[in-house]
């Protein structure tokens, strides 16, 4: 080999290391773009009243986002009461039981299911709970989220279950411990940190979902707790004072991203936390 | 015996009903598809084929047609593939393979983190940051020099088809991204060592025992980011500017299919327009069933010959 071509390619090795770095500079450009905004509008807009008071009409000044906050609690956490045991029971049964083409197939279900659009999902509970129940409601919106919950709990929990090794449920069932018993309190319970660092990052996922709720809880401007009427949710406040044309609302809507987005990177640093002392512990 | 017995029960009753809870994945996508392709019959017993190659979307007079609509999303979406790709595969190869290993793991994570953020906040920024960013500075640009193209013409309005690829593309890079990532770590070590002991660069390294192994997975990655492109809603409906029109011009306002539903179904004038709005849903769904169907076969054939186990 001569030299020549030794330095040519060197030289083409060294572009192609400086185009790469540069891909990832101009991946990463954006990323720090949107985060300095959102925490230089967010924290100008937020102040105690934020978290206790509901938006004010346009032109009016202050105000806050409670009513959306605590919807989006509201609605998150009955999504999750069934969608958290739907997925881990159906993962149950994929490790435990399922082998066969069946599992085969749900787990490929569970895969496409969460590639489906998430609006789709708003439409599917409007027409089988909006419709017959004859108006918007917060039992919709909670229904469309367990919808997007349920498969990723599944997939989550069942990557967990299999990581268990055999021998700890054996140990179990040489014990004369039924195998119904030997999942509960054997199997599912050395898994339950990443079980649970997978409920967080599903929690996470829909607590920031709006195209559900469009046609499901609708958004409230005020406040409700009556889940057969429309409830309001910080995504969608987001989305609705986002596009319309008042300062002060955008202000609001500046401030509830920055609740939604250091909400997110709290529970998927908990997540990440929880699963990282179950590795090294 | 009797405790033997009832212990087969218990065990049996525990099966059974694991099983039906599994079993509700495939009953929600037979339910989803069922009830969406039942909502869009009156659309699609009155259009016919009609619905997909006019343009006449009309509420009031009670036609509707979507190619708009359907043009809007495929443009949209493919053009964010096409430039989130190198970008994204880059990025995968930067981390994994050439960055020293500290660099690479917090870049890895800041991506993953650009995935974690909801697309609503993703369209709050592009509404109030970059599509006047865009109209003040990137489109009259574009206009000056490239005006001539048919692409550049028209008025810098902001809210574009040209804002929907942006915002398209930095939402779908940490997809592809994450994913590239993870069948670039499943390509064998010692490919790479054999490649490097015969004398390889680094890139000679990535180009001949990387990428040829990562080869179908990067596409999985690729189509899974096509999918999530076109059904993306919340971001796409701030910055296109929700106008239905098949305009060569990439500073022209348009319209996607998600959008449209989510501007028109809450307040949907009659059954017709709401079975309309149903059956661009059903195209929608079909058309990402498909992508994640095919997406999924790819990932999983890699990483199951691999690793022996599931993506």
């Amino acid at each position: 080999m001569t030299l020549r071509s030794l330095i040519m390619r060197r030289t083409v090795n060294l572009s192609a290391t400086l185009l790469m770095g540069l891909a990832t500079l101009m991946v990463l450009l954006p990323l720090g773009l949107i985060f300095y905004h959102i925490v230089k509008m967010g924290f100008s807009s937020i102040n105690p009243s934020f978290f206790t008071s509901i938006p004010q009409p346009p032109g009016e000044a202050g105000g806050g986002m409670a009513n959306g906050m605590a919807g989006s609690a509201i609605m998150v956490g009955m999504a999750s009461l069934v969608g958290v045991p739907v997925g881990i029971f159906g993962a149950i049964y994929l490790t435990e039981y399922g082998g066969g083409r069946l599992a085969t197939a749900i787990r490929f279900s569970a895969d496409v299911l969460s590639g489906i659009p998430s609006i789709i999902t708003g439409m599917v509970a409007y027409t089988l709970l909006v419709v017959p129940m004859k108006g918007f409601s917060a039992l919709a919106g909670s229904f469309a989220l367990a919808l997007i919950m349920i498969p990723i709990v599944l997939r989550t929990t069942e990557e967990q279950l299999k990581m268990v090794p055999s021998s700890l449920r054996e140990a179990s069932l040489a014990l004369g411990v039924p195998l119904w018993r030997t999942t509960l309190k054997v199997t599912l319970r050395s898994a339950l940190t990443g079980v649970i660092t997978g409920i967080l990052l599903a929690t996470a996922r829909v607590a920031g979902e709006t195209a559900p709720l469009l046609f499901t809880a609708l958004g409230n401007q005020f406040w409700s707790n009556k889940l057969t009427e429309p409830m309001a949710a910080l995504p969608l406040q987001i989305f609705n004072f986002a596009i319309a044309p008042y300062e002060d609302w955008h202000r609001l809507a500046w401030g509830g991203a920055l609740v939604l987005v250091v909400l997110m990177f709290t529970l998927s640093l908990a997540a990440r936390w929880l699963g990282r002392s179950r590795h090294s512990g | 015996m009797d405790k033997t017995a009832a212990r087969r029960n218990g065990d049996s009753i525990f099966r059974t009903l694991t099983l039906l809870f599994a079993l509700s994945i495939l009953i929600i996508l037979l339910v989803m598809t069922g009830e969406m392709l039942m909502e869009s019959l009156p659309s699609l017993r009155k259009f016919g084929w009609g619905f997909i190659t006019g343009s006449d979307w009309d509420a009031v007079q009670g036609s509707f047609a979507a190619l708009p609509y359907l043009y809007g999303s495929v443009v949209s979406s493919i053009l964010a593939i096409l430039l989130a790709t190198p970008l994204s595969v880059g990025t995968g190869l930067f981390t994994t393979e050439l960055a020293p290993h500290k660099v690479g793991v917090v870049t890895a994570s800041l991506v993953e983190l650009l995935a974690a953020i909801p697309s609503v906040i993703y369209g709050l920024w592009g509404i109030l940051v970059m599509t006047p960013w865009l109209q003040t500075t990137i489109e009259p640009f574009l206009i000056k020099h490239l005006g001539f193209l048919p692409f550049f013409q028209g008025a810098p309005y902001g809210v574009s088809m040209l804002a929907a690829v942006f915002i398209l593309m930095i939402m779908i890079i940490p997809i592809i991204t994450s994913i590239t990532k993870e069948v670039l770590l499943a390509v064998p070590q010692s490919q790479k060592e054999a490649a490097v002991a015969l004398g390889a660069t680094r890139w000679e390294m990535i180009r001949m025992a990387v990428i040829p192994y990562g080869r179908s997975g990067i596409l999985g990655a690729v189509i899974l980011g096509l999918g999530r492109a076109i059904g993306e809603t919340m971001a796409v409906t701030m910055v296109i500017g929700n106008t239905p029109q098949i305009s060569l011009s990439l500073l022209s306002p348009a319209y996607t299919m998600p959008s449209v539903i989510a501007n028109e179904f809450a307040e949907a004038t009659s059954k017709l327009h709401s079975s309309a709005l149903m059956e661009i849903g059903l195209i929608l769904l079909v058309v990402t069933l498909v992508i994640n169907f095919m997406a999924r076969l790819l990932l999983w054939s890699v990483t199951r010959r691999w690793k022996g186990g599931a993506a």
